[in-house]
């Protein structure tokens, strides 16, 4: 463990003259999701700046630190102090903060917090980590995520990186076993399956060969918890690997990862690279006599495949079908060997667990759940983004205190994608835990939670969701196949305003079969979106069918746009988008809109600045 | 037949039916699609029926059996998206440039794909072209930011 030792100091050089350099550092928040809202933009013009002004700084990548809708994100260090964050940062407001900030020693941009100790001011700026969003939030998967450069091993290092593994050494298989026991951590994919008793079992199984796969497909439409965290910390899953891989026995591990996350992709492969360079991949990792590597495998785009039986053929090059269990992959997976198979965050969080103490751990969250647990808060919610609570915080914390609400009336939050479901308003004060979850009907999920406003149609989600199930169902069992469809078929009848109040009561009946009769667990519990809104959203279903009437003005059938006069200013903007014409009217005047032309296709509301025309809710009679 | 595919194929170790959808993936990459021809490399050299690669091939939405647009326009439809508005974005995208998903528009300018979620929910709605992601989309911002592609 020497190499350890030798590695982490020059790790600690490096962090430290980082810390205190006398050159300074501009950090940028590099995640697929701030290079959406144009980050690499600002990279490219923040390194213009500094060659232009002459200024002598870095520039460093980062990945994401959580609060999306405060993207781009750019901190600032100047010599002797703290890394100062500032938020929505464009090129033209760039231009004017890293000359004022670090020339003339102030910049007229209000800094969003620094990032030096929690508790301090500086020079009237409070710590980041005291905003509203943040203060709620317990840190330790994410705990380098925005803060180390991903691409660089010895940042990691610096930050304890890989002291969770050489504790696992020190106790040997069956104490990190048992330590992870003493913990009570739980599979984070959604489950909540307890991970000792996942690797116990495998460790247990008979064969000479054993696999690792992390499960990185993060198919849930409307999370992202996995890619910012692979984005922002690849090493952490990868010590969390290594982890895993020492207590189970397995010499060669996987990891499942969407086509769709390049970025991610990327910084795992640069990772292992840089854990090979420094022998702590490959054989006989630092002396210990532990031999493992890592392959990265590709997902083709299959929701499917986020089921473990269905990951393993697709691994093996077959289609991406799910198999009755048992035999659960535990004693006969991967090439029908002994495989264990974890999700992105339960394996990342396992190296925090090692290195600070199963007490800690279980310190934190409820009786059940332990630990912490990440969210990706988006939907119809003022403060999106990325998020780390304690397990049980409630649901009113997560969307007030820590999303500061919704800005329109809250109508419902929608937990576990396509296999959760949608709570109303009267849970808002429910624990998030895996057991209070499952008793409201929906499940904890991988992390998705979407809020929902009165502008969104519950029904409509219900179709979503049910269009999504159905058309990633593989097709192996009827219950999946047939039902999904029918139900889409149903929800398709009832938004369009075509359906009777018997149509309900089919559609619920359908919801249980499937729900009982499906092969895994994508058709387990694809109907949970139609009976959780059937539960608490009834209303909304039976106006839709009684008085063809949608509430939220989303199902374009039941909708029709109409002029309102006395609004109207006659600005001819809506006559310029209108792809069909069916909007007409001199200038200055009230426009008219020919329903017979109009398709509906929401230009003109876009444009109209003034809300003159809306898309009401009128019945079709 | 396309240069690349019998160079990509030869890179796989023979009869190895494990690199399947690794090497579809790599033709995709450097083809844009997948020709029909390639199945029949493909078969030759891992030793599996035809029928058997497309059945794999065609159960993955990643892949295309068509030549791709110029430019490939990639419509994020996750939950976020949709609760956004991004089934209005897709209707758009219908009458702007009179495709639906897995179509390529006549004039060969854009491919359009629906995908399950881009992973910037918070942004939302987004839609990628080629590599570049808009977020925050409205009806309105597409329409622009369609002339901007030849």
């Amino acid at each position: 463990m020497n190499e350890l030792l030798s590695l982490r100091n020059r790790a600690l050089e490096e962090w430290n003259q980082l810390e205190h350099t006398s050159e300074p550092v501009i950090y940028i928040g590099m995640g697929s999701c701030g290079i959406a809202s144009g980050a690499d933009r600002i990279w490219k013009r923040a390194s213009e700046i500094i060659q232009q002004e002459n200024i002598q700084a870095r520039l460093l990548k980062v990945g994401c630190i959580g609060p999306c809708y405060l993207e781009p994100l750019v901190d600032i260090r100047k010599p002797g102090h703290p890394r100062v964050c500032f938020n929505n940062v464009d090129e033209k407001r760039l231009d004017k903060l890293i000359p004022d900030y670090l020339l003339n020693g102030k910049s007229k941009m209000k800094p969003l917090g620094h990032l030096g100790e929690p508790g301090t001011a500086l020079d009237g700026v409070k710590s980041f980590w005291e905003q509203a969003m943040l203060d709620k939030q317990e840190r330790i998967v994410l705990r380098n995520c925005g803060i180390i450069d991903p691409e660089n091993i010895f940042h990691y290092l610096a930050r304890d990186g890989f002291k969770g593994m050489q504790k696992a050494f020190e106790l040997g298989a069956e104490g990190v076993i048992e330590e992870l026991k003493l913990a009570g951590l739980r599979g984070r994919g959604g489950a909540g399956f307890p991970t000792h008793r996942k690797w116990q079992l495998c460790r247990e199984s008979n064969g000479t060969t054993r696999y690792l796969i992390c499960n990185a497909d993060e198919g849930d439409p409307g999370a992202f918890m996995n890619r910012s965290l692979m984005e922002g910390d690849p090493f952490a899953l990868l010590e969390g690997m290594i982890i895993a891989a020492f207590a189970i026995g397995a010499s060669l591990g996987y990891i499942y990862i969407r086509a769709e996350y390049p970025l991610a992709i990327q910084r795992l492969r640069k990772a292992i690279e840089a854990l090979h360079k420094n022998q702590l991949l490959g054989t006989d990792i630092l002396g210990s006599g532990f031999t493992f590597t890592i392959q990265i495998k590709e997902g083709a785009g299959a929701f499917v495949c986020g089921e473990e039986t269905a990951l393993i053929a697709s691994i093996e090059g077959r289609r991406g079908m799910p198999r009755s269990r048992p035999p659960y992959p535990a004693a006969s997976g991967l090439h029908g060997c002994p495989t264990n198979i974890n999700n992105v965050e339960t394996l990342a969080t396992v190296p925090s667990i090692l290195r600070e103490g199963s007490g800690k751990f279980a310190s934190i969250g409820t009786e059940q759940s332990k630990g912490t647990k990440t969210f990706a808060l988006v939907g119809k919610i003022r403060r999106t983004g990325l998020i780390e609570i304690p397990m049980g915080t409630s649901l009113r914390e997560i969307i007030h205190d820590i999303g500061g609400g919704s800005r329109k009336e809250f109508k419902a939050v929608q937990t576990g994608g396509p296999s959760g479901g949608c709570l109303s308003g009267e849970f808002l004060d429910l624990p998030v835990d895996y057991e209070s979850l499952a008793k409201a009907g929906s499940i904890m999920g991988s992390g998705g939670l979407i809020i929902m406003d009165e502008d969104t149609c519950m029904v409509d989600v219900a179709k979503y969701f049910l269009k999504f199930t159905s058309q990633e169902s593989c097709g192996k069992c009827t219950p999946c196949r047939i039902g999904t469809r029918q139900m889409v078929v149903l929800l398709e009848k009832i938004t369009s305003g075509e359906a009777e109040l018997d149509d309900i009561r089919k559609l619920e009946e359908i919801a249980e079969t499937v729900q009982l009769g499906s092969l895994c667990g994508l058709g387990q519990t694809a109907p949970n979106p139609v009976l959780t809104t059937l539960k608490y959203f009834r209303e909304e279903y039976e106006e839709h069918v009684e008085m063809k009437r949608c509430r939220a003005a989303v199902c374009r059938d039941l909708v029709e746009y109409s002029v309102i006069k006395e609004k109207c200013t006659g600005c001819q903007r809506c006559v310029e988008v209108c792809p069909t014409g069916a909007i007409t009217g001199p200038r200055s005047e009230p426009h008219f809109l020919d329903l017979e032309k109009c398709i509906k296709c929401r230009a003109c509301y876009e444009i109209c600045r003034f809300d003159a025309i809306a898309g009401d809710a009128i019945v079709i009679e | 037949m396309a240069g690349s595919i019998p160079l990509i194929i030869e890179k796989y170790e023979s009869r190895d039916k494990g690199n399947l959808i690794q090497i579809l993936q790599e033709i995709q990459r450097a083809e844009g699609y997948i020709p029909g021809e390639a199945l029949d490399s493909i078969s030759k050299h891992l030793w599996i029926s035809r029928s058997e690669i497309f059945g794999v091939a065609s159960f993955y939405s990643q892949f295309k059996f068509n030549p791709p647009g110029r430019h490939s326009i990639k419509m994020c439809l996750g939950t976020a998206c949709h609760v956004q508005g991004g089934d209005f974005l897709l209707n758009a995208l219908n009458s702007e440039i009179g495709i639906s998903p897995n179509e390529t528009t006549e004039d060969g300018r854009f491919d359009l794909e629906r995908v399950a979620c881009l992973g910037c929910c918070a942004l939302a709605p987004v839609l990628m072209i080629d590599e570049v992601i808009y977020s925050n989309m409205s009806v309105i911002k597409l329409k622009e930011t369609l002339t901007k592609y030849e």
